[in-house]
Order: C-alpha cells, then structure tokens, then sequence
C-alpha cells in the first residue's frame, strides 16, 4: 500500500493548516522532516527541516494503524496556514520517494476500505463528495479557459499525435503508414518537454509568494529614481545627487506592497556612456531589471525607454511637481501619486499570484514533474537502436497518465480518431 | 422433447467456439445453425489473426478452443507482424484456405464429444419463471435447455446493399434472421444498427500474375496452436497490385450510385475498414493505395482482393477493378457489397456475457457489436464456457484486462459500449508489454486446466513446457555475476559493485541468450524453445514490475462487486451525467465504474461507500 499524503484544511491564508500523511511510510517520512517523533496520540511541537532549511515550526500527530481516520498508521502535521509554508512542506513530502500526493477522495476511500466510517459518516459523506467533484470541475474549468487552457490544449494534442504516430506503426504495421516516424514523434516530445520544463519553472509564482517579488526602477540617469525609491520606502537608502549617474550598484530596499513581499531596485541610469566604470554599473542595471518580476519605467514625456518595457510593466512621468501632467505620474518629492503608483503595483503582483493559479498546485507540479521524467524515457527509447516502438509507448502512456488532472483523460479512442484521421488505414 | 444443457444458435466463428467451449466442459451441447454445411464458413477475409487479432487466437488456444488449430489445418500463408519489433506487438496472421478453413471446423466438429450438431432456423425462445429455458425452429420444434446462446453474427435484419440495389440477407446467398430479431426487439434490448462491407470476388485465372509483384510468406513461419510447431499444408504467396488515378476517377464520378453515399445505409461503418469509395473521398490527395490479392485455397481461383472493399453497382466494380494493373482482364466471381445489421448494445451484458436481464441468455460475437472472425470467436469461448458453467450450477469464469485481451476486449464492450463495429488492437490493452501473444499459454493454459476444459493432450503439453521454463529461469536465477565477470565476458553492464544474475543480463537489450550460452555452457542444457521463451520474458521483466503495481491497483478495483441492482440514480454527491452513465453501463466491479468515461475518483469513493453501507445492513 503505498503511502500519501495531503492538505487536510482548504487552501488559502488560515491560521493553522493541517497535512495528513496516511500509510506503511507515514511515520518514517514525517521522522524525516522533523527528527524525533512524539508519542502516538501525543502532540509534540517540531521545527519541520528539509535539506537543512527549516520550513515551520508545527504541532505534530501520530496515530497508530487502527486507531487513526484512514485505519492506518497517520500523521497530522499542524503547521502555520501561509501559503508560502504550506506549499514548501507540500513540496518537501512530494520529493519524499515513498510518497505520492493522494487523489481526490483517497483518504476516505481508504477509510472505507479499512471500515473506518461508521453508517452515519457514511451518509454525511455525499455532501463532502459534492463539494469534491465540484471543487474539481471548477479547477478542470479554470484550468480549461484562458492562456493555461491554451498551453494545456496543446500538451494534449501533442501527446495524442506523438502516440498516435507510434500506436500507428504497431498496430498497423501491415497498412500504408510511414515506417519512420522518428522525427515527428520527437518533435512532438520535445516540444512538450520543453513546454513541461518551463512550466516547472512557473511554478516559481509560488516560490515569489514565498521569497518575494523584484521590482525594478528603471529610467535613465536623473530621471528621479532614487527619489522615487526613497519616498515609496520612506528612508533614504539610496544616495541623491544631482550628477547623474551617482547609482551605480544596484540598491535594493523590501518592503510590504499589498500584503505581498516585494524587493525593489533602485538601477543604475540607462544611458550610453565611455566611462567604464558607468558602463558596467549600466549593464548590471539592464541585466538586474530584466531579470525583475516587474520594471517601473521613469520616463520624461516623450521619451523613448532604452529598455524596451515588457506587457506588464508600468510606465510613470516622473518630476509631476516640475511638470504638471495627466496620466500616472508621480513625484518623489512632494509624494503627489506614489499612492496610486504602490496600488498599481500590488495590484499587478497581486494578479500572478493568481494567473498561475491552477498550476501551483503542489499536486500539478508532482504531475508535470512525473510527466516529463517519462517523457524523457520514451524520447530515449525511441532514439534507441532497437526498434521498441511499445516501450515508448508505454512512457508516453505513463506520462499521459500523469497529465490526466490537468490535459484530461487521453484514451485509445483518441489514439485511434487520430490514426483514422491522418491515415488510409483499411487494406 | 430433446434436452441440452446448452444450446448455441450460429454456425460462424462464435457459434463454433462457444459450441465447443461448452462441450468441453462436459454439458450437453447443441449447435444449431441455419447450413449445417456452412459451419466455418468465412464470409470475408480469407485470413485469421493479424495485430491483437493474433493475440487473441494464442488466448483462444491456450483454452484449447477450436480457432488456432483450424487455422493451422488451413493455414496456406503466415507471417508474424512486427517481426523486427518487440514480441509483445508482434502478432501472428495466416491467409486460410477457405475449403480447408471449413473442413477442418466441421471435422473438429464431429470429432467433439457432448455436441450435436442441428439444422434449422430458430425463430423463437422459450422462457420459464424469467430465465430463458430453450429455443423454438421455424418448423415449431421445441428444444430446451438450461442456456442458450445466440452468435446470429450479421444475420439479424440483415440487408445487403450493391449500388441502389437493396435485398434482405445475412451475408451473400443466405437469409436473415427476421423472426428471431422480432423476438429479441421484443426483450426490450437497446438496438443499434452497423455496416461492414466486403470487395468483390475475382476470377485468379483471369489476372496477369506474371507482372505484379508477389509477397511471400515468412521464412521461418510461425503458426497459431501452442500444440503444432509448423505449418501444416502447402504454402503459397500473395500478389500486390494498386489503385491508381483512373480507378479514383471511376468511384468519384460514380459516388452517387455507391450504397453508401447515395444515402442508402443508416449504419455506422468500421473506420478501420473503409470501403474504396471512403479511401477516395477521405483521403482525396492520396493517388494510390495497395491492394493485396489474396488467393482464396490452394485448389481455388478465387482470390480476394483486400482493400477495396464496395457498394457500388457491379459495373462500376467491373470497371474499376479492371483500371488496375494485372487486372486488365479480371472477371468478378461475386460482387462485392455492404451489408447493414442489428447489434445489441453490449452494456446490457455481464462480463460472462449473460444478458443482465434475461437470464440463461447468453450473446456472443457480431451480435455484440464487434466485428472479425478473432474478435467473435473470442467471445464465443466465454460464453461457452459461462452457459456451461451456469448449467453445471458453478459460479462464471471472468477473464480480466490484467489477464488477457480476451478480458480487455469484454471489458471494453460492456462497460463502454461500442460506436462503430469494434475491433481488437494491441493499444487497446494497457498491461500490452505482458499480455503477449508468445506467453497466452503462460497465463491461460492453468486457467484452462483447473476449469476443466483442456485435453489430456494440452494439459500434458503445457506441464512440460511449464517444468522446463521454470526449470530454465531457476538455472539462470542462480547463475549469478559480479560486473567485473560481466565485463571479463564482453558483457557492458554498470560498473556499480551489484551481482547480476544471467536471468538479468539477459533483460538487456543487447545480450543475446546465444551469446550468453557461449559465455556460460551450463546454459545450452536449455532447448532452444524454451531459451527463446526466456528470452522474451526477461526482455520486460523491469517493466514488468513496473506495471504489476498498476494491475495490482486494478485488481484491488475488481475485487469490489457492485451489485446489478445498485441504484445510481438518485446517489446524492453524483452528477445526473454520471448517474445517467453509470446507469446504462451498469458496472459489475468497481474496477469496471472507473473506466466508464467521466468517472471520477471521488464518484467512486462514493460508490464504494454506498457499497460498504449496503453490505453493513445485510449484516444488521
Ligand atoms: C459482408 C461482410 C463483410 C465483413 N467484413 C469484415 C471486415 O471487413 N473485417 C472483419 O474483421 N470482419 C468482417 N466481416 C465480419 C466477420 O465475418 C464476422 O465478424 C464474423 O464472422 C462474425 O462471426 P459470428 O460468429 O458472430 O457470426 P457469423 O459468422 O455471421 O455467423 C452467424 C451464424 O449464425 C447462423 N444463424 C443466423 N441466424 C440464425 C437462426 N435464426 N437460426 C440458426 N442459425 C442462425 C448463420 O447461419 C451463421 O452460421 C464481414 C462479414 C460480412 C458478412
């Protein structure tokens, strides 16, 4: 029986959550995290590590098999309800082998199946399934519309043609299909695993919850950069100056926008320049600023940024108390907008939070993860020597399977639609 | 009146397997058929197995059915598909001799103890307290028995289509079966139509083999029966020849007078077996596809022409059959057409193919929806095998997907029901990389023995090949390595410190069971045969070991029983989709509910509740 584990309480902000490890390697894997265990049905407090860093302090719970909601041996992990914490002890258990995130429904079913629920748990329990498949269809909906659909669309059809291009040379082997379809196929998985890969790094959304977002300030030299930073955090951090071209490191100054972590960096001045010095100070600046979750570009009117600014990234006239204008501007100096500039800012941070939505899920990330290990396989057998189109075949299908929450079911029907539409099968 | 424990309506490839299995088993059986004659008969393809269809005629023999041994005794061409490719897709197929094919199922016949065979059209069943208790001939004779099962194949309000011409029949130069369809309508049965189509018969004399290309069988064939090592009567070659502009241009000006596209069939066709006029249409930018002239027996002119199967009239086939190379001059023996019949919805069935509610009726074959000789065979050898079970009053025999494409292919058809005729392929079994056509006997054979329908003869023949497999795989399980050694032999295995046994060098891809043998000459005490088993086995042993946890998961699923009075409707937690599905699906296990489409892991959670509280009141 293999052992899983979950987030008991709903997902959000809440003051204490609560993950429930059931299973043979329950015990084991939470003596991991936090060394020593409390007796069972005694809690005990543990600082949770991993890889040497410590995730939370938690309350810690065991249960023994046949004295526990699942029957078997338990631990409950009561840890604080941060979004951030949870999902680092989420992803802590995740990359714990003897583990796997549990399905929808598992722990009950477990339950059930070590006849845990007495009748009137029982009958309670339609309710919960209710809330259940709901929660699921809204998820499966979000995850269907919008851009993410769009990504998710495109894995699924992927996988279909890139199975179905194999499926086609087994099962139709004596019929006018092409014999090599090597290059398509790899294609195919190459484009998903990129895809998959960089949606892995995505995933980092939930990291910024945690770690903080980098917001650049970015303009050229004079522009009122420093000013600006300095008034948005209220302390003179960065050095003023009226020669342009005093900031040469970057500055960075945290502070708290909209409930969320945010680091920002006051840049060098973008300009050409022949001092060398300067020149270096520039380019650290541009590499800084792009690599910055968001840029603020400081711009006199009409003035063409040297950075081109990305979709997202917020454009502001700077010097409102020289020159009066409409539009967001702002002025360091008397104050004059920074209220509507730091709304502005939570507000797009805010929105990625949630534009990564459904994909920060620990449970997709375990997916996705799964599914480009196997992808990886069935790109090398299918590379191999030895023509062993059925193993690959099996990856694909173990990788399609892991996909099944977020691109969903992909049956042999597909396989076959997508056979009978590409080729004259039928001798 | 005369008294069968069962009885089996149809004389074609389900008929003849279920007929047998029952036999077998020791229950009296009947055949009842419409020409007794015309048991065996082919009414298409010349030709048995292919890719999961070879799957399933190892399945059928290794429970010593009829259908692997026939076609040995007629087999006239065999080539194994996918040869070069891993043995789990690797699929036996034979061209037959038609006479041969129907000679030898007649002989097998007669020579089978407990089955008679009789003549006559059933028209009608008896029934008595609900359960179905025997059938009534169209000359009102009167035979009962404990089961009966209908294999009617194509025959139920068949009706045959060559151009805009229309005639009732069950497949060329046969009646339909129109009273006892009436009779099943009046089961309250849901009833679907499909089509199937076959291309028109040619004259061998009258086509110019000398300047078509020629494909010959395989070098070393390898034959169906786990009991015969090799062909066993004369083996000949096929010839190749193709459409090409002209042909497409004759069906394309003509398409308005094909059955089928002047609006002439309702029935839904087998994607995988398009008539010419589909390929032509469909595939517009394609300007040739193959034809393959297969000769129908090595005494016969008839050759069949696969791949342009029709329903066009007869001089338009006369046309364009002869726009083909070495065709010239061809003349048509019989034309070719579409056939359009009843099927009832296989989700009215259990898993033992009884008719969930009309009980001691059993259905299997065509009847179900599927469509190929393999496929209602398959079929036939459960139903045979439940009706006698049920009549000897022991509980059915299932094979599951983790078992058998024999149980993939059930398990398809009653939980998911079908769309257009179903047809068996490797990638419809998920546990593919061990349900192998090389190791049917391996997993079924035991099976056969301990339900008590394998021969002496096969039980013998299986016990040994068992004990020299076992004894083979034990040598080599104990035969263990260092990697140093590995190396010292020209093995590459990983330098890792772990002693490898020879069983396991022999998983790698490039370590031959010869090259082995050379290396350790303990190993050539093992016979080729059994070498190359193991071989085939340690291919996959790591995945293997992979899947079995998945089938264990399965399995664990299967265990479940649900109930056939288990009420979905009004589940509270469950959508009205899915009660709607479930419903018409009506699973048997909690394994089956999880594969029907839109099954959700918390639905079944809640089933599986439902079930628990169900058993808990019993209990009470
Ligand atoms: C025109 C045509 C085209 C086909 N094309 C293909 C194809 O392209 N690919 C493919 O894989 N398969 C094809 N087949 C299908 C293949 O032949 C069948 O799937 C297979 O033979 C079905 O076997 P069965 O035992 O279910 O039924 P059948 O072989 O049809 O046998 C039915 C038997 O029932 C008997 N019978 C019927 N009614 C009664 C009654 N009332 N009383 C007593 N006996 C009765 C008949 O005499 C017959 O013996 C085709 C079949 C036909 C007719």
């Amino acid at each position: 029986m293999e052992t899983i584990f979950a987030l008991a309480t709903a997902r959000g902000k809440a003051g204490v959550a609560v993950i429930r490890i059931s299973g043979p390697s329950s015990w084991d894997a939470a003596a991991h995290l936090c060394g020593t265990l409390p007796a069972p049905r005694q809690a005990g407090l543990r600082v949770l590590r991993w890889h040497e860093e410590a995730l939370d302090e938690a309350v810690v719970l065991c249960f023994e098999a046949g004295a526990s909601f699942t029957g078997e041996r338990v631990v409950e992990l009561h840890i604080h309800g941060a979004v951030a914490t949870v999902t680092a002890v989420l992803r802590a258990l995740g990359e714990s082998p003897e583990l796997r995130m549990a399905e929808a429904g598992e722990f009950t079913r477990r339950a059930l199946e070590n006849e845990r629920l007495d009748l009137a748990q029982v009958e309670g329990l339609s309710d919960l399934i209710e809330a259940e498949t709901e929660a699921q269809r809204k998820q499966a909906m979000k995850v269907l519309s919008g851009a993410v659909g769009r990504i998710v669309d495109d894995w699924r059809a992927g996988l279909i043609r890139a199975a179905a291009l194999l499926e086609a040379t087994i099962d139709f082997a004596d019929e006018d299909v092409p014999v090599d379809v090597t290059p398509e196929v790899m294609f195919e998985l190459n484009r998903i695993e990129t895809d998959l890969r960089r949606e892995l790094a995505r995933f980092s959304a939930a990291e910024r919850i945690r770690d903080g977002f980098e917001v650049a300030i970015v303009g050229r030299p004079n522009a009122g950069k420093s000013t600006l930073l300095n008034a948005l955090s209220g302390r003179e951090a960065a050095i003023i100056s009226e020669i342009a071209g005093t900031t040469r490191d970057v500055i960075e100054v945290r502070m708290d926008i909209s409930g969320l972590a945010v680091t920002l960096l006051d840049t060098a001045g973008l300009r050409q320049t022949d001092d060398v010095v300067e020149a270096i100070g520039v380019d650290r600046a541009v590499e800084r600023a792009k690599a910055a979750d968001l840029r603020i570009f400081l711009l006199d009117r009409e003035e063409i940024p040297l950075l081109s600014p990305e979709d997202d990234d917020l454009i502001v006239y700077g010097k409102s108390d020289i020159h009066s204008s409409d539009g967001l501007s702002v002025s360091g100096k008397t104050g004059d907008g920074l209220d509507v500039l730091v709304a502005e800012i939570g507000q797009k941070l805010l929105h990625r939070t949630q534009g990564a939505g459904v994909m920060t899920r620990e449970r997709h990330r375990d997916a996705i993860q799964a599914a480009s290990q196997a992808l990886g396989f069935a790109k090398n057998e299918v590379m191999s020597d030895y023509d062993r189109p059925e193993l690959a075949a099996d990856y694909l299908r173990m990788a399609a399977r892991s996909l099944e929450s977020l691109v969903g079911r992909v049956d042999v029907e597909n396989l076959l639609d997508e056979i009978f539409s590409s080729f004259c099968i039928g001798k | 009146m005369k008294h069968f424990d069962v009885i089996v309506v149809g004389g074609g490839h389900a008929g003849i397997e279920a007929a047998h299995a029952a036999a077998r088993m020791g229950a009296q059986t009947a055949l009842i058929t419409l020409k007794a004659d015309a048991i065996g008969v082919m009414s298409c393809n010349p030709a048995i197995g292919g890719l999961g269809k070879g799957h399933l005629v190892r399945e059928i023999d290794a429970m010593d059915g009829v259908m692997g041994v026939a076609a040995d005794m007629a087999g006239i061409q065999y080539r194994l598909l996918n040869r070069r490719k891993g043995p789990a897709v690797q699929g036996p197929r034979a061209q037959a001799d038609r006479k041969l094919y129907k000679a030898a199922s007649q002989q097998l016949t007669r020579n089978q103890k407990n089955l008679e065979v009789i003549e006559g059209e059933v028209a009608d069943l008896t029934t008595e307290n609900g359960r179905v208790s025997g059938v009534v001939l169209a000359d009102s004779t009167r035979i009962s028995a404990a089961s009966v099962i209908l294999t009617t194949g194509t025959f139920l309000n068949g009706v045959i289509h060559i151009g805009d011409q229309r005639q009732s029949g069950g497949r060329m130069g046969d009646k339909p079966s129109i009273k006892l369809a009436q009779r099943l309508a009046s089961l309250d049965l849901r009833l679907g139509r499909l089509k199937t189509g076959t291309p028109p018969r040619l004259n061998g004399k009258t086509i110019n083999w000398d300047i078509l290309e020629s494909q010959p069988g395989d070098d070393d064939p390898v034959v169906f029966s786990f009991l015969n090592k090799q062909p066993l009567v004369k083996q000949i070659s096929c010839g190749i020849t193709h459409t090409n502009e002209k042909t497409h241009d004759i069906i394309r000006e003509n398409l308005n007078r094909s059955a089928m596209y002047g609006g002439h069939i309702d029935g839904v066709g087998p994607r995988y077996c398009p008539s010419i006029e589909d390929k032509v249409v469909r595939f517009a930018d394609k300007t040739s596809h193959q034809v393959f002239l297969e000769p129908e027996g090595l005494d016969d002119n008839t050759v069949y022409p696969n791949g342009i199967s029709t329903s066009l009239p007869l001089e338009i086939q006369e046309q364009y059959v002869r726009s083909m190379r070495g065709l010239e001059n061809v003349e048509i023996m019989q034309p070719g057409y579409a056939i359009e019949y009843d099927y009832v919805d296989p989700r009215s069935l259990s898993a033992a193919l009884e008719l969930r509610n009309q009980p001691g009726l059993y259905l299997a074959g065509q009847i179900n929806g599927t469509t190929g000789y393999e496929e209602a065979a398959a079929q036939g050898l459960v139903a045979g095998l439940n009706a006698a079970l049920s009549s000897q009053r022991r509980a059915p025999i299932i094979l599951s997907r983790t078992q058998s494409y024999i149980g993939v292919m059930i398990d398809d058809l009653i939980t998911r029901g079908v769309t257009e005729p179903y047809r068996m392929f490797t990638s419809r079994a998920e546990f593919r990389l061990s349900l192998r056509a090389d190791n049917a006997d391996q997993r079924l054979t035991p099976i056969a023995i301990e339900l008590g329908c394998a021969s002496q003869e096969r039980t013998q023949n299986y016990l040994r090949k068992e004990n020299a497999l076992s004894a083979g795989k034990a040598k080599m399980d104990a035969m263990v390595i260092t990697p140093k050694e590995a190396v010292s032999h020209g093995f590459k295995v990983n330098q890792d410190g772990q002693r490898r046994s020879v069983f396991e060098l022999l998983s790698y891809p490039d370590i031959t069971f010869d090259l082995l043998a050379v290396a350790f000459p303990d190993l050539n005490e093992i016979d080729a045969p059994i070498a190359a088993q193991l071989s085939k086995d340690a291919l996959y042993a790591n995945y293997l070991e992979r899947q079995s946890r998945d089938i264990a998961a399965m399995q664990r699923d299967e265990a479940w029983k649900i109930p056939a009075d288990f009420q979905y409707l009004n589940l509270s937690g469950l959508s009205n989709e899915l009660q709607q599905k479930l419903q018409t699906a009506r699973p048997s296990t909690l394994g089956q509910a999880a594969r029907v489409d839109g099954v959700t892991p918390a639905a079944l959670a809640l089933i599986l509740a439902k079930l628990r509280q169900g058993r808990r009141e019993k209990v009470a």
